[in-house]
This record gives C-alpha cells, sequence and structure tokens, in this order.
C-alpha cells in the first residue's frame, strides 16, 4: 500500500475512533459508564499514592471499628483501614483483566475468522470442540486450574485468557460469516488474493467492531469472574486487598459491622456496570445490537 | 425437518462425547490421581500401588476411558476417592436440589421477563424503559455475590423476613427448603431475568420495526391485536434460544449462590470436590453439567423447530 | 385529479383523497428540521388511477403512506393535512384511523413477502381484514377468503388458506396482499411499487389484474412507482416527484409521451427502449438531499436549461390550460429537451474472425450440495443439474448478454467463468487455447487479472471498510505490484477514466451514491486491464437515470480497450442497449441465441416471445402480450425442453421427452427448439 493510502487510512481511522467517542459520551448512559471506567482506571494507577493507611497495617484495638473521621469507610475484622483497602482493592483485578481481555479477544478472533473462512472439515471438527468446551461451566474449568497451578498472577491470566477466547471464536465465526457471503469478499477471492490477504483487507476491518464490542463484554465477564474466584478464596492471597476477597471477609460480620462489605460493593458494582454501559453505548456507536447475545 | 433434527440431536451426541473426552484428559493430565487424593500423605510407595491397582489406575488410559465413559452410559458414575462412596448417590440429592433451585427461578423468571421486556419494547424510549432497562443492567452485571450479601443484608440481618443461610441437609425433602430457599432463588432469578428480558426488548423493538407489523398497522389491526397477533409470536422465537443458554449458564454460574447461602447443591459439590482433588467426582459433575447444557440447548432447538412455520414446513421457496 | 382539472368539471363531487400544501420531515443530526416532503397538493377522486413517479429519495412512499396518515418513526409533519373525505388524517383518533385504514383505504406494499406475517397462515391473515373491515357475518368468512384468493388468481386457494406467507412464490405472496387489500372493500387503494422486484412475466400478468380490478370495482388506485413501464399500463394521470416535491402533472398520455418538465423529459431519454438499440441519455449529477435546496428550484443543478432564477427563487407549480401542472420557470423551453437517446452504441463486431475470447463448452453446474448424510455415507447429490449444456463463443471486443428470469442460471453461470464455482463438467476454454482451471485457485495470476466481474450491488461488493484508493489499490498492488507516487497516479486515472474525481480517492463507499459506487466498482474491473469483464446485473441497484449513465461508461470503455463483456439482465431492453449478441436461458438451459437486432426483431423460441411480450415499455400506445402463465418452477424438467411447461406452442409427447436440436440460420441465429426457426411465434399468427 502506498503511503498516501496508509495515510488515508490512518486519517480515517482517527477520526472514527473520534466520532466514535463522541457517540458514546453523546449518550448519557455512555457518558456515565466511561466516567466510571476512566476514574478506576486512574485509581488503580494512582491509589497506592493517595490512599491514607497501609493496606497491610494490623491494628487490634479498630478491630470492625465504625466509619468515622480518619478511617472513613471504617476497619475491617483485622483492623485494616477499609477505605484505604478498597482504593487498592482493584489493582490486582484490572491489571489480570488487563492483559487477558486482549489476549482472549485476539487469539479467538483471529482463530474465529480464520475457521470462517476456511470452512470445511477442520472448522466441523474445532467448533465441536470450541462447543464441547463451552458446555462445561466456566468456573469449573479454571478451578480445575488453579487448584492445580496456583492462584498466582502468572496463572490467572493465562487461564483467564484461554478459557474466555474459546467464546470469542464462536462470536468472530459468526461475524465472519456474514461478511464472508458479501460480494466485496466474492471479488476478492475472484482477483485471486490469498486467504491470509482477505482475512486482513476484507474480513478483519468489518469483524473488528463486532470483537472491539464483544472485548469490553468479556472485560467485564472476566472481572465477575476474577471478583468471583476471589470471593471463593481461589483468587488473590491475602493479604492483597481485593474487593471479592474483602467481600467475602466481611461477610461473616455483616450482622453488626454492615459497612464492611458497602465498600468494596460499590466500588466492585460500579465499575462493573461502568464497563456495561460503555459497552452498550459502544454497541450503538458501531451500530451492533448486543442485547441478543447470551452470556456465555 | 426430521432430517434436521436427526442432524441436531447427532451433534449434540458428539459434543457430549467430545466433552467426556476433554474431562479425562483434563483430569489424566493433571499431577495427582484418585489414589494420591485418598492416601494423602501416605501416598507413597507400596501402598500407592496396591491402591492402584484395586482402582484398576494401572491400566492404560484408554482402557480406562473406556471403563469410565461406558459406566456413565449405564449411570454408573464410579465410587468417590474420598470415602469410596457410589457416585451417583452422592450426586443424585444434590443434584436435585440445584434443580430444585433452577426450576424456581425459571417459574418466577421466565413470565417477569416476558412482560417486563414486552412493556419496555413497547414503551420505547419512555420513562417505563428507562426504569426498566436501568435496573436491568444493574442486575445483569453486578455479579451475584454482591446481590446475594445485600439481599442478606437487607432481607435477613435487617429486616429478619427470611433465614440468610441454608441449614438444610441436602437430603432433606424439597418441602424442607422453605423458607430458606427464598433468597437463592431471588438471586438467580433476578440474573436471569435481566439477561432474558434483554433478548426480548431488542426481539420486540425489531419486530415492531419490521414491515409485516407495518402492513398490520395499515391493514386497521388494532393496537393490542397487532401486538398479541403479530409481533409476540414472531418476537418471542429468537427468545427461545436465548433462554437455554441462559439457563445452561446459570447451571454452571450457581456454583457461587449455592456457596453464598450454603445451599446443598451440585455446585457447592463440585467446588469442595475439586478442593478435596476427589477425581472421580469432579469428572462426573463436569459430565452431568455438560449433558443438561447440551440437552437444554437440543430442547430450545427443537421448540423453536416446533413454533417456527419456516422450519416446520417444507420449503418450497429457496 | 389535482389542481390541473377545471374546477367546474369536479365541482360537484369532493376528492376521496386531499392532500393539501403538506409538507413533512424530520430533524436532521445539527438539529436542524429537514424536509423529505414540500408543499403537496393532490386531489384523488372515485375511479381515478393516479400514478405517483420518481426515483429512490423523491418521496413518492412517504407521500402515499401519510394519505393513510401514517409516517415512519423520526418524520413529522410540518405542515398542511393529508385529508379523507374531508377529514385530517393526522388529527384523527387510533379508533377512526383503524377505521379508515384498510376499510377505505387499503395499500397493497412494495415487498409482500416481508409484509405478510410469517408465523400466520394465509387465509387467517386475509380473513383478519374481513373481520376487521367487512360487514359479512363472520360464518361467510371462510368462503369469501376463498373467493377472494380467486379473484386475484390464486391456483388452489382450498389449500392456499392452509400455507405460510414462506411457502408461496413473490409472485403468489404479491397477488394474497392485493386479496387482504382488497377484503375490506375499500374505496382507495393504494400501490407501492407493488410489481418491483417480479420477474417481467409476473409483472405483466399482476398489473393485468390490477387494472381489471380497478376497471369492475370502480375503486381510485394510486399507484406508486419509478417504474414508467408499469405506469403507463394502470394509470390516467401521473404526478412526477423530484426531491419531496410534485414537478410535473397530467394525463399520462401527455406525460409519457410529451412532457414539459426538464426532469421529466431526462428520466424519459433515459429509458433504455427495447425498439431501438441507442444508448439512454443519463441525468448528469444526483438529486439534492432533504434541506439542501433552499430557495433554489430543486432540479437547477441538473437542469440543462438552468438560469440564474432557477437557483434564486423556487418555482410555484403553475396550472396550465392544457390541464397539466408544472413546477418549472421555464417549461416552454422544455419542449426542446430530447426525448430519446441520440448515441449510437460503440461499433460493433459481428463477423467471427475466429480469434475468440472465450468458449463455453458443454457447461454443466450443480447446486446441489452433498448434506451431513452424503458425506458420512459418500453419496453422490443426485439429481437434475442447475445450469445444463452450456456452449457459446465470446469474440474480442464483443458485448454478449445474457438474459432470463431468476432462477435461469445467469448468475451461475458468470460465477463459473470467473472461477467461483467449479462446474460439474464443461470445459471454459481461453482464447482458443487450453480449458481454463475450474476454480480460482488453480489460475494463474494472468489467467485471473485477464477476467473480472462486477456485481449488481455496489454496497456489497465494495468493502464499506475501505477508502475509494483502498479498494482500487488491491487489484493494481495483487497484478502489477504498483507501490508510491506509481499507484496513486493511477488510481487518479482510474477515477478520471470512470468520470470521478481525484479527491474520491479518500472517500469510503458510504459516502458515495450509488451510481458513483458502481463506477467504482467498473473502475476496479478495469483497473486489473480485462480480456473479459463479466457484468452481473450491474445497473439493476440503480436508478434509471443513474443506470444510463453507467451503461453509457461501460460502453466507452469497451471501445478505449476493446474489452468482451457478458453482461447479465432480467431487463432486456438494458441487454438490448449494450449487446451485440444476446443469449436466452430459461431454468439454466439456453434457448436462443444471436445477433441482437435479430433475436429482438425476430424471437425464435417461444420463450423468448412469452419474455419479450412481457417487457413493460414506458409508451401508452403498447401492450404487453401476455402468453404463458406466470407458475413458478421450482427445478428444470428431468428430460426434455426445459420450457415444456409453460410453453404456449408445445407439442406435447415429444416436447416432453426429447431434448429439442439446436437450428442454426446463416445469421448465426440459433434456438432449440422442436418448432422449426422463425416460425415458431404465437404472435406472427
Amino acid at each position: 500500500m502506498t503511503g498516501a493510502a496508509v495515510s488515508m487510512a490512518r486519517h480515517s481511522t482517527f477520526t472514527s475512533v473520534i466520532r466514535v467517542a463522541g457517540d458514546i459520551v453523546s449518550r448519557p448512559s455512555g457518558a456515565i459508564g466511561l466516567f466510571l471506567v476512566v476514574v478506576h482506571l486512574l485509581l488503580a494507577i494512582i491509589s497506592p499514592y493517595i490512599a491514607p493507611f497501609d493496606y497491610r497495617d494490623l491494628d487490634p484495638l479498630k478491630m470492625l471499628q465504625q466509619p468515622g473521621p480518619v478511617h472513613w469507610l471504617g476497619n475491617d475484622h483485622l483492623g485494616r483501614d477499609v477505605f484505604s483497602r478498597t482504593l487498592l482493592g482493584g489493582r490486582e483485578a484490572l491489571l489480570v483483566t488487563g492483559i487477558a481481555t486482549p489476549v482472549a479477544v485476539l487469539w479467538g478472533g483471529f482463530t474465529g475468522i480464520f475457521l470462517g473462512l476456511a470452512g470445511g472439515r477442520l472448522d466441523e471438527i474445532l467448533m465441536r470442540i470450541v462447543d464441547a468446551f463451552l458446555s462445561l461451566p466456566w468456573i469449573l474449568k479454571m478451578l480445575v486450574l488453579i487448584v492445580t497451578f496456583g492462584t498466582g498472577v502468572g496463572v490467572l491470566i493465562p487461564t483467564l485468557a484461554f478459557f474466555y477466547g474459546i467464546p470469542v471464536i464462536r462470536i468472530a465465526r459468526a461475524a465472519t460469516h456474514d461478511v464472508v457471503a458479501r460480494d466485496f469478499v466474492e471479488a476478492a477471492r475472484a482477483r485471486g488474493h490469498g486467504k491470509l490477504s482477505i482475512i486482513w483487507h476484507e474480513l478483519f476491518p468489518n469483524v473488528r467492531d463486532a470483537l472491539l464490542v464483544e472485548g469490553a463484554m468479556r472485560w467485564s465477564w472476566m472481572l465477575l469472574a476474577f471478583s468471583s474466584l476471589s470471593f471463593l478464596g481461589f483468587g488473590v492471597s491475602p493479604p492483597t486487598p481485593d474487593w471479592g476477597l474483602m467481600i467475602a471477609d466481611a461477610r461473616g460480620f455483616m450482622s453488626f459491622a454492615p459497612w464492611g462489605v458497602l465498600g468494596p460493593v460499590i466500588a466492585l458494582s460500579s465499575l462493573i456496570i461502568g464497563i456495561n454501559l460503555t459497552a452498550d453505548a459502544l454497541a450503538k456507536a458501531l451500530g451492533i445490537d448486543r442485547a441478543q447475545k447470551a452470556p456465555i | 425437518m426430521l432430517r434436521m433434527l436427526a442432524r441436531r440431536v447427532l451433534l449434540g451426541i458428539v459434543t457430549v462425547f467430545l466433552v467426556s473426552l476433554i474431562i479425562f484428559s483434563g483430569v489424566e493430565i493433571l499431577p495427582g490421581d484418585a489414589c494420591t487424593a485418598y492416601l494423602e500423605r501416605e501416598a507413597q510407595g507400596k501402598l500407592l500401588e496396591n491402591c492402584r491397582t484395586e482402582l484398576g489406575l494401572d491400566r492404560s488410559a484408554s482402557a480406562r476411558y473406556l471403563d469410565w465413559a461406558s459406566g456413565a452410559v449405564r449411570g454408573d458414575l464410579g465410587v468417590s476417592a474420598t470415602g469410596r462412596k457410589s457416585i451417583a448417590t452422592l450426586v443424585g440429592d444434590r443434584l436435585k436440589n440445584t434443580l430444585l433451585l433452577a426450576a424456581c427461578a425459571l417459574v418466577v423468571g421466565i413470565p417477569l421477563a416476558l412482560f417486563l421486556g414486552v412493556v419496555s419494547a413497547l414503551n420505547r424510549d419512555r420513562p417505563a424503559d428507562l426504569i426498566i432497562s436501568t435496573l436491568t443492567i444493574f442486575a445483569m452485571t453486578i455479579p451475584e455475590f454482591v446481590t446475594a450479601t445485600l439481599l442478606i443484608l437487607v432481607f435477613s440481618v435487617w429486616l429478619g423476613w427470611v433465614p440468610g443461610i441454608v441449614l438444610t441437609s441436602a437430603g432433606a425433602p424439597v418441602s424442607e427448603f422453605f423458607p430458606e430457599i427464598l433468597l437463592p432463588i431471588a438471586v438467580l432469578a433476578m440474573v436471569m431475568t435481566a439477561h432474558i428480558l434483554r433478548t426480548v426488548r431488542s426481539s420486540v423493538i425489531e419486530t415492531m420495526a419490521s414491515d409485516y407489523v407495518q402492513m398490520a398497522v395499515l391493514k386497521g389491526v388494532p393496537y393490542w391485536q397487532m401486538v398479541f397477533r403479530h409481533v409476540l409470536p414472531n418476537a418471542l422465537l429468537p427468545t427461545i434460544n436465548v433462554v437455554a443458554l441462559t439457563v445452561a449458564w446459570l447451571l454452571g454460574g450457581v456454583v457461587v449462590i449455592e456457596t453464598v447461602f450454603n445451599y446443598p447443591g451440585l455446585g457447592r459439590m463440585m467446588i469442595d470436590s475439586i478442593s478435596d482433588r476427589d477425581l472421580p467426582v469432579t469428572q462426573a459433575i463436569a459430565l452431568i453439567i455438560a449433558t443438561v447444557y447440551v440437552a437444554v440447548n437440543l430442547l430450545a432447538d427443537l421448540l423453536t423447530m416446533l413454533a417456527n412455520p419456516r422450519l416446520r414446513t417444507a420449503q418450497i421457496r429457496h | 385529479m389535482s389542481s390541473s382539472r377545471p374546477e367546474s368539471a369536479n365541482s360537484q363531487t369532493a376528492p376521496l383523497v386531499a392532500i393539501k400544501d403538506l409538507s413533512i420531515g424530520f430533524t436532521g443530526k445539527k438539529g436542524t428540521t429537514l424536509a423529505v416532503l414540500r408543499n403537496i397538493d393532490l386531489q384523488i377522486y372515485a375511479g381515478e388511477s393516479v400514478g405517483l413517479v420518481g426515483e429512490s429519495g423523491s418521496g413518492k412512499s412517504t407521500l402515499a403512506l401519510a394519505a393513510m396518515g401514517y409516517l415512519k418513526r423520526g418524520l413529522r409533519v410540518l405542515n398542511g393535512q393529508a385529508c379523507f373525505r374531508e377529514d385530517d388524517m393526522f388529527t384523527q383518533t387510533r379508533d377512526q384511523l383503524e377505521q379508515v385504514r384498510g376499510g377505505h383505504i387499503a395499500l397493497i406494499p412494495q415487498n409482500s413477502g416481508q409484509s405478510l406475517t410469517p408465523t400466520r397462515r394465509i387465509g387467517r391473515q386475509v380473513a383478519e381484514a374481513l373481520r376487521l373491515h367487512s360487514s359479512l357475518p363472520a360464518v361467510q368468512h371462510s368462503s369469501r377468503v376463498v373467493e377472494l384468493l380467486e379473484q386475484v388468481r390464486l391456483p388452489d386457494p382450498l389449500t392456499l388458506v392452509n400455507r405460510y406467507p414462506h411457502e408461496l412464490s413473490g409472485g403468489q405472496q404479491q397477488r394474497v396482499a392485493i386479496a387482504m387489500a382488497l377484503a375490506g372493500e375499500p374505496s382507495v387503494l393504494l400501490l407501492d411499487e407493488p410489481t418491483t422486484g417480479l420477474d417481467v412475466t409476473t409483472q405483466a400478468h399482476i398489473l393485468e389484474l390490477l387494472s381489471e380490478l380497478a376497471r369492475q370495482s370502480g375503486m381510485a388506485m394510486v399507484y406508486v412507482s419509478h417504474d414508467l413501464g408499469a405506469i403507463a399500463r394502470v394509470c390516467d394521470s401521473v404526478a412526477v416527484m423530484y426531491a419531496g416535491e410534485i414537478v410535473l402533472q397530467g394525463s399520462a398520455r401527455q406525460i409519457l409521451l410529451d412532457p414539459i418538465h426538464p426532469y421529466a423529459r431526462g428520466l424519459l431519454a433515459s429509458i433504455p427502449r427495447l425498439k431501438d438499440a441507442t444508448l439512454p441519455r443519463a441525468l448528469d449529477g444526483r438529486p439534492p438531499a432533504p434541506g439542501e435546496t433552499g430557495n433554489a428550484c430543486a432540479f437547477a443543478e441538473r437542469c440543462a436549461l438552468a438560469k440564474p432564477r432557477c437557483t434564486s427563487e423556487r418555482p410555484p407549480l403553475q396550472s396550465l390550460a392544457s390541464g397539466e401542472a408544472v413546477r418549472c420557470h421555464f417549461y416552454a423551453e422544455a419542449k426542446n429537451l430530447a426525448l430519446a437517446g441520440d448515441k449510437q452504441r460503440s461499433a460493433r463486431i459481428l463477423a467471427d474472425t475466429g480469434d475468440a475470447t472465450l468458449e463455453l463448452k458443454e457447461i454443466t453446474i450443480s447446486y446441489a450440495k452433498p448434506g451431513l448424510m452424503d458425506q458420512v455415507l459418500g453419496r453422490k447429490p443426485s439429481s437434475t443439474p442447475t445450469v445444463d449444456d452450456i456452449n457459446f463463443r465470446l469474440l474480442q471486443g464483443e458485448t454478449l448478454g445474457l438474459v432470463g428470469e431468476s432462477g435461469s442460471g445467469k448468475s451461475t453461470i458468470l460465477k463459473s467463468i470467473a472461477g467461483l464455482l467449479s462446474p460439474l463438467s464443461g470445459d471454459i476454454i481461453w482464447q482458443n487455447e487450453d480449458a481454463l482451471p475450474a476454480s480460482v485457485e488453480k489460475r494463474s495470476p494472468q489467467q485471473l487479472r485477464r477476467v473480472q466481474i462486477i456485481f449488481q450491488n455496489p454496497d456489497e461488493s465494495l468493502n464499506p471498510r475501505q477508502t475509494v484508493a483502498e479498494i482500487l489499490a488491491q487489484p493494481l498492488v495483487l497484478y502489477f505490484g504498483l507501490k508510491g507516487a506509481a499507484l496513486k497516479a493511477r488510481t487518479v486515472e482510474l477515477l478520471d477514466r470512470v468520470r470521478l474525481a481525484g479527491h474520491y480517492m479518500d472517500r469510503l463507499p458510504s459516502q458515495l451514491s450509488g451510481g458513483e459506487k458502481q463506477r467504482v466498482a467498473v473502475a476496479r474491473a478495469f483497473a486489473a486491464e480485462p480480456d473479459l469483464v463479466l457484468c452481473d446485473e450491474v445497473t439493476s441497484a440503480l436508478d434509471v437515470s443513474v443506470q444510463a449513465a453507467v451503461l453509457d461508461l461501460l460502453d466507452d470503455l469497451r471501445r478505449q480497450s476493446h474489452t468482451s463483456y457478458v453482461f447479465v439482465s432480467h431487463d432486456l431492453a438494458v441487454v438490448r442497449a449494450l449487446s451485440d449478441r444476446v443469449a436466452v436461458l430459461y431454468q439454466g438451459r439456453l434457448c436462443e441465441i444471436g445477433p441482437a437486432q435479430s433475436v429482438y426483431t425476430h424471437p425464435s423460441h417461444p420463450y423468448t416471445d412469452v419474455l419479450l411480450g412481457a417487457v413493460l415499455e414506458p409508451d401508452p400506445d403498447t401492450t404487453p402480450t401476455l402468453i404463458a402463465d406466470d407458475v413458478l418452477e421450482l427445478s428444470p424438467p428431468d428430460r426434455g425442453c426445459a420450457f415444456q411447461r409453460r410453453c404456449p406452442m408445445s407439442l406435447g409427447e415429444q416436447c416432453n421427452t426429447q431434448t429439442p436440436p439446436w437450428q442454426h440460420s446463416e445469421n448465426g441465429h440459433a434456438i432449440r427448439c422442436h418448432l422449426p426457426l422463425f416460425n415458431t411465434s404465437p404472435l406472427k399468427h
């Protein structure tokens, strides 16, 4: 491709990014969603510098203390500052899912596009395997690996990326099927372009939007999975603060210290709702209806 | 249509077969086996060898797979590693409890989802729709354990209306689960309703914009007749599959809810078996859940075929 | 109709429908109000049939729906009224509207396939209209439904009532929609492009049915169409719409033969005719988008007569003594504009010098794919092939027109030439050399470059995510390895050849009009410098005035580069305008082939006769001849002649069992029929 063509493509990509972002913000729900996501991302970066207390500081005298002017959200059962821990509690989750999501979407996406184009026996066989994987509950698949290999970031990222990439194959393949049937792909085939060229020039640009929206949704589901695992005790290891784990810990004392759950509950919910609102607005801005999709 | 049906059944069987292969080989690859789990720290030397001979673990992998798979087809899921009990008996009650939970949630959730989804779509972009849609997003996205925690906090801790935890044992008759089961049902139904509602809403909106609904309006069909005769029969078709997928997904996701409420269902048993490394039990539960998933989807396909005249009648035009 | 009538003639009878100074619009992105209909005045009297003519986007369908008080989502009334018997439909209550719709004013929609509720049986849908609007007692409804279906000449109505819409052919669905509209015994029938998308023979039959119904029942009909040929068949008077305005009103005869508005004349000149082989004349430019015209005449930008006054003052609709009404400052001068294309096609090559570009030998194609069980059992599907025994030669620089109705296999043949669909058997010979490999994967880059294909709908054939430069770069990089400045220069050159400015390079397809998009698709094909271009219904998705420009462009390009075309179309007039030779297909079998002149003037195969007879010409003095029934054939017969089931000249046993022989005349005209050549036409008796 020429320099001119490339710069033109860049130009149009850039303007379309601006246009889509503008479209998202122009909807109230999209603006709220994007705001929540941005705030959470910022907090994840700067929270170590602004957290008023060390998340590890135990203080037996302040066990389950009520919220007050010093400890805004009170203290947990070990006397640690809930506010500081809430501020820091999303970092691990965002790190893990922030890496695993793009990896999942990319590997699942390209596999799906390839299968959608190739078709035939290979497609038939691999899709059966994908179906088989999808019919197993996510938590079982995750837990088996985590119990065997441990709960570190080094295990969680590839595990999440692998299992969450599998449904992406299906989405990308279906999106590709919609595109492959269109005449411009026929035209490229008739000209004699190779499979890779067709994937790159004709298919990917048209499947990209569906994958973007899919990625945003995968992200929110991955966060859900991550915090559920933490909650069940299979996620991050203490004393690292994590919302899921904090909720699990505070639940036992809920009858007399209900404030312990509120901080992490609000933090976690606002992030996931933010991502979903953004994903919804993104889908509308890109002209894709995501409501039809089931949560697999 | 019979051909299509036969094809779907065949594919379902292939999928279950593949699942069994994946489960079996997954467990093969993992370090440790039933004997290391049973013997725990004593798993070495003669003792381990004896145990393996006894359980037949010293045979080739393919022989053991055939043994396991043929047993499963006959309903014999083997014995658990910890405690050496028949898995079929162990799982039976738990499966019943989980199905009870799911069924109750469905009975509440599906009519609610249909009603609210249609109301929301017919009042598109008006206050009723905005309220329903916003609540849907909340119900759909907030993790189950968060919803469960909040519900326990409000209805059990503060108001004291219902118990926040299930204390009934796994084998108890259905009636004894009430009212303890109410909160778990509420959480499960909420998530499910939200997912189905969204599909119903967008499907109804799409149908309302179709040429045939415009034609019905221009034919002078009164509003509610139009909704019930022209819109809903078409709009609800695609939701059948989504209901199935949601149900199947929730059967897997019910694990968290069962743990939160200490509900003696299949999901909690699965977690326990994984923690205990009781691989035969894990395998059995995985196979059961996967089979239910495939069966529910198959049922949905069948229902869609029956409800959709395009699939039901022979195709004349191509 | 209309204000154009002398007041006295209709002073006693009030119009059924009266549109009064109606403007309809929507709120644009920037918050401004954009009008899609502007100051429409129209009266429809009992028993009248009025045609509303215009190209896509002219607002004709919006106007028809507005007469029923219906607006599409987002539209609103800006000004004026749409009255039915004095009541403004836009102020009626829901109950009142439900009474009028279907009862007094009934609609026959454009696409009946999509306008019938897919989950309801035909009988129930028709009965619903009866239940809502008829005074008949409920017990008689089912017999009345059958009666109605018979009235619209549907075969076997008793079984049909239990069918679902998808089980019917397009023509049958359209008839059901007509029956449904008749059920309410309306006084006004609105027809929104009722025959668009149907095959020519079906179209002619439906129109005949409609005009007969109108004659019998005395209903007023409003016939909305882009197709002047259809209008000429059924309408007494015509209103021509352009950019949301009525620009010309008058009797159908006057408007079809000698209209006084420049746009109407341009439109007529852009329609290709069966009778002559000249290229139609294109209307340059494109209609303005809503809100673009401001205070000018909407047509000023494209008008050959435009003067400064036209861009500063919007012309009013003036009623003339002749009975016409026209929206033009200088209508008196319009008669100077030519009414037909006068440009002769570029020189044709008729002598067979033996230099064939392409030769098809006994091509047979089957669409039947082996099913899952067939794959497992290793069976081969056994069915009559979709396309069978196709033989023809294509000379260098020659255009071969391939005509036939939907399902005739014409696009299938193109795909197999392009290598996208492998034939079951037969050879594709290239320039008297060896056979081309059947699939693209096995063809050499040179073989691929020489054959290019242009598809029907540029919205489908252009990648919506690529700019025009990127689209054109695909073949240029692939075949010639062009880079940098050379690529850019060549891109500009190609755009220039298809009469597009260089700055179109960085536009996306969505930023182009339909005609511009198709020109980009043409440029992409010619970027490969091909010897053969396969044109698959390349003008069917375009408006007539735009179609003419594309035809003209294709002819120019052929002259410049001596390219051969295989030109596939269902539109016989378009094929006539461009082709040197014509081949007629029925059910995947060739019926007739020969020089265009000869085939069009002396059609010899009964099917060609049927096809030509059914063509609707925009001329009130021609009438289509309906010979064969418009039955739907699902698959070709196993043996004998492909046309045996519908042939009006069938010899019976012989036609049904023996494959007819090819009969050749001296000038290269050949038919495949048991009847003797040039003696087969039922019209000639």
